[in-house]
């Protein structure tokens, strides 16, 4: 305990070590990684936009070219081509998206602030699901090896981890809607817990899985490590073992794994959305898409993007914060 | 003194001499194979392994059959993947139309638009992994092999690409420029050699400070050389096992865009595409459902068990 409070004063002082550099360095480095990151790709995703054929007010009827020109003016497309990315930049760092191409008298802004809470809802629940039911699941496996609980866990795991999500959401709609009438096939219904369910399982039970698997073995690994005989020796309860000595470090790859599973989650919910006819940003992505309404999905792209980028860097600065391994070197 | 000096002297020629001859008896033999070494090689003691691992076997298996079923099984069939029989529209699987896996509602044979499907997953699966193990072994050992600055950079450059939401990126394009199939194609070769490039990356950096590599450099090998003559054949085991691990990624990442209705276009199809079309009508025709579902999880289920039976018998870590 003593060497944890001295750990954290120096992190609270700024002189703690991450990978050998001082904290601050770290983290600023981290961040030095993920803002060219960002900005390029809002870059490439207007560029790419440029490059795409045709200009959003042709195709719809023939405009006369006085209003066209008007039009373009109003959007700044007359412009050169970098002007026209400072505009956006410009907007862009105001928080204001543009208005959609597709829906009449929508902002981006707007369909955005309608959708993104039952993303958010539905996405931080199974966000929730993975971690607790991921490393109880994984925990029970480790400390009942090769038992038939870990046998149950370990092909659970591996059906999960080969099933897609979109496998998985239409035959969980069959099993529990269609056969069973349990729950509600879809929709959101102002979010009610039945609602929520299904999505919320189908989504999380791949990362559940991962986790499982991920947590059992790092947790076996844990259990047979010299400090962990020296506290068994010493004659201390299994439960205090576990809970107060094996859990924490046994934790820390899946916190590694905690980016690539938010990142996977989100990305999950576009498909998610779409079995279940949630009116998420998922569905939006895909109407938006199939719609070629580009300032949503370029504005969506931009957010979920965003989104993945700072938690990443999140995770990994959390990470080179608790691993003791990257810890040492000071 | 002398003498015995002048006796050691002759001794040690005597001892040269025989050494000399024997290893030149040696060479005879070897070369006239009258004594053989008995010794397995990396890779039939791999392949050895391999063959041991029954869920592997029985996947290779599977999957060959799945492959010339997909080869061939569209030839041989009375319908082609668009064609509407409208005497037999969403009917059951049934022996006497001819329909194995029945039709779905437009009337088209689904034992034909399953098979054809397959055809692209395939295609995916093999594009990925071949871009990954050309791009990705160059770039990683390329970086690893050079050090300092330059895989600094090289690094760099991964991590930004890496963190950037594919996914996202890919759905942005379709928007842009509409559904068609390259545009998957470049995205799966610009998303699949990102984690090999850092595998392989790790794995020359453990390499470079091996003996045979410094020999190398010391017998004045250019950096090419070393590169493609003594680290990507040592790499080869590490990249064929994730490469393996990679096609049902791939074929997911393909399957994900179809289901979504952002893939392959009418009346092309894709296992993705016919998933969704299932899901739709669930309730009423599941075999529209069943067949896709069924030819999709078994093939990722048998890459996943040749993955994982080729990883235990390469890795040099569990040797």
């Amino acid at each position: 305990m003593h060497s944890h409070a001295e750990a954290w004063e120096r992190v609270v002082e700024g002189t703690h070590l991450i990978n050998g550099v001082p904290m601050f360095t770290f983290i600023l480095k981290r961040i030095g990684v993920a803002i060219p990151t960002l900005f390029i790709l809002v870059l490439l995703s207007f560029f790419l936009m440029q490059m795409a054929p045709g200009s959003p007010f042709t195709g719809d009827f023939n405009m006369p070219p006085e209003i066209l020109a008007n039009l373009e003016a109003k959007y700044h497309l007359d412009k050169p081509l970098w002007q026209q990315f400072a505009y956006y930049l410009k907007d862009l760092l105001q928080g204001d998206l543009g208005p959609s191409f597709k829906y009449k008298d929508y902002t981006v802004n707007e369909l955005v602030a309608q959708s993104f809470p039952v993303s958010i809802t539905i996405g931080s629940l199974a966000f929730l699901v993975t971690v607790l039911m991921g490393v109880g699941l994984g925990t029970l496996a480790a400390l009942r090896q090769n038992s038939w609980i870990d046998y149950t866990v370990m092909t659970f795991s591996m059906v999960g981890v080969v099933l897609p999500s979109f496998v998985i959401a239409p035959l969980m709609v069959l099993i529990f809607s269609i056969s069973l009438k349990w729950l509600p096939a879809g929709g959101w219904n102002d979010g009610s817990w039945q609602n929520m369910v299904l999505p919320v399982a189908a989504m999380a039970i791949l990362y559940v899985a991962a986790v499982a698997r991920i947590m059992r073995s790092s947790m076996i690994e844990t259990l047979n490590s010299n400090f962990i005989r020296t506290a068994r020796a010493k004659g201390l309860p299994r439960r205090h073992i576990i809970f107060k000595h094996a859990l924490k470090p046994a934790l820390l790859p899946v916190v590694s794994y905690l980016g690539p599973a938010f990142v996977g989650i989100i990305t999950g919910s576009v498909v998610i959305e779409t079995v279940f006819g949630l009116p998420g940003i998922g569905q939006h992505f895909v109407n938006g898409a199939l719609n070629r309404d580009y300032s949503l999905v370029l504005g969506l792209t931009i957010i979920i993007g965003s989104l993945t980028i700072l938690f990443t860097a999140v995770v990994d600065i959390l990470y080179g914060l608790i691993d003791p391994k990257i810890r040492v070197g000071s | 003194m002398a003498s015995i000096s002048l006796k050691t002297g002759t001794v040690n020629k005597m001892v040269k001499e025989e050494s000399h001859k024997a290893v030149e008896n040696f060479s005879d033999q070897l070369s006239n194979e009258r004594l053989e070494i008995e010794g397995r090689s990396l890779w039939a003691d791999a392949r050895r392994r391999f063959l041991s691992n029954k869920a592997a076997v029985a996947s290779m298996v599977v999957l060959v059959a799945v492959t010339l079923l997909i080869v061939f099984g569209p030839m041989v069939s009375q319908f082609t993947y668009d064609e509407i029989d409208w005497a037999n529209m969403a009917a059951p699987p049934s022996m006497e139309t001819g329909h194995f896996f029945g039709t779905d509602h437009l009337g088209r044979d689904l034992f034909v638009r399953t098979l054809e499907g397959g055809r692209i997953s395939f295609m995916v699966g093999a594009l990925g992994a071949l871009v990954a193990v050309i791009i990705g072994t160059i770039y990683g050992s390329m970086a690893g092999f050079l050090g300092g600055r330059v895989d600094n950079l090289m690094m760099r450059a991964l991590e930004i690409l890496q963190s950037f939401p594919f996914m996202f990126l890919v759905i942005l394009m379709i928007t842009f420029f509409g559904r068609s199939i390259l545009l998957i194609f470049i995205a799966i070769g610009a998303v699949s050699w990102l984690d090999m490039a850092r595998i392989v990356r790790g794995q020359t950096l453990s390499l470079k400070s091996k003996e045979f590599i410094e020999a190398a450099v010391i017998s004045g090998a250019s950096s090419t050389q070393i590169v493609f003559r003594h680290l990507i054949p040592n790499l080869l085991g590490i990249v064929v096992v994730y490469a393996s691990l990679l096609v049902p990624g791939m074929i997911l990442f393909e399957s994900f865009l179809s289901f979504l209705g952002l893939g392959v276009q009418e009346p092309m199809t894709s296992w993705g595409a016919l998933v969704n079309e299932g899901a739709t009508s669930m309730e009423v025709a599941i075999w529209q459902l069943a067949f896709p579902t069924s030819f999709l999880v078994v093939t990722l289920f048998c890459f996943n068990f040749i993955g994982d039976g080729l990883r235990d018998a390469l890795d040099p870590k569990d040797r």
